[in-house]
C-alpha cells in the first residue's frame, strides 16, 4: 500500500464513519492509556463508533496527522472533523458537550469516563474499519 | 530530553504575553502537561487554540515529547 492510498483511506474513513477514533490498540483491547480512557468516553456514553487502529502500520499515523494538523493519538472525528485528542474529549465528556453533540445521555453523576468496555464495542465489531488488514493486501 | 522549564520557557516565547504551567508528569522528561493562559487564544476553538501550542514544538511531539496534555484558557476566562 501506498502513502497515498492510506492517506486516500483515511479521507474516506473520517468521510463514511460519523463517529471515528484513531487510536492505538482497539476499544476492546487499547494499547496506551490515553486512547482507553477516550474510548471509555464513548463507550460510557453508549454511542456507535467505529475505531481504527493506528499501531499497525507507523505511516497510518504519519498520513493522519498530515490530514489533521494534529500530533498525537487518540484523535476524535465526529461529522467528518477533528473533535481533538484524550484532553479535549475528556474536557467535553465532563462539560456534557460531548453527549450533547453525539446526541447521547449524559450519564447521571459522572466526572470520569469509565474503562474502555462497554456497550459501543459490540458495535465496533459488527463494523470494523479494518485499516490493518487492508494493509496486507 | 526536554525538561518541563523548557518547554515553559518555549510556549512563551512562541506566544508573547501567554503564561505557561508545565509540569513533568512522571520525571521521566517524555509526558508533560501544559496549562496557558494567553490572548492569543480568544476567538478561537479549543481544537485551534491546542493546534497553535502543538505547532511550537513540531515533529517534537510524538517523538522525544511522548504526550503533551494542553489545558488553555484566555485572561478573561
Amino acid at each position: 500500500m501506498t502513502d497515498d492510498q492510506i492517506r486516500g483511506f483515511i479521507e474516506n474513513a473520517v468521510e463514511e464513519n460519523k463517529v471515528l477514533l484513531f487510536m492505538k490498540g482497539t476499544p476492546q483491547a487499547p494499547a496506551c492509556g490515553f486512547s482507553a480512557r477516550t474510548a471509555g468516553a464513548l463507550n460510557t456514553l453508549g454511542v456507535k463508533y467505529a475505531a481504527l487502529d493506528i499501531l499497525p502500520d507507523p505511516r497510518i499515523r504519519e498520513q493522519l496527522s498530515a490530514l489533521s494538523g494534529w500530533p498525537t493519538i487518540p484523535q476524535l472525528f465526529i461529522d467528518g472533523e477533528l473533535v481533538g485528542g484524550a484532553d479535549i474529549v475528556a474536557e467535553m465528556f465532563e462539560s456534557g458537550e460531548l453527549a450533547e453533540l453525539l446526541g447521547a445521555e449524559h450519564p447521571e453523576g459522572t466526572g470520569q469516563p469509565g474503562e474502555a468496555e462497554a456497550p459501543a464495542v459490540e458495535s465496533v465489531a459488527k463494523a470494523p474499519i479494518g485499516l490493518e488488514n487492508r494493509l496486507q493486501d | 530530553m526536554p525538561t518541563a522549564d523548557e518547554l515553559k520557557r518555549r510556549i512563551e516565547e512562541a506566544l508573547p504575553g501567554a503564561r505557561a504551567g508545565v509540569e513533568d508528569l512522571t520525571g521521566g522528561g517524555d509526558h508533560f502537561r501544559a496549562e496557558i493562559v494567553s490572548e492569543r487564544f480568544a476567538g478561537l476553538s479549543r481544537i485551534e487554540q491546542h493546534q497553535l501550542v502543538y505547532g511550537v514544538f513540531g515533529d517534537e511531539v510524538g517523538g522525544p515529547i511522548h504526550a503533551l496534555s494542553i489545558k488553555t484558557s484566555t485572561p478573561g476566562g
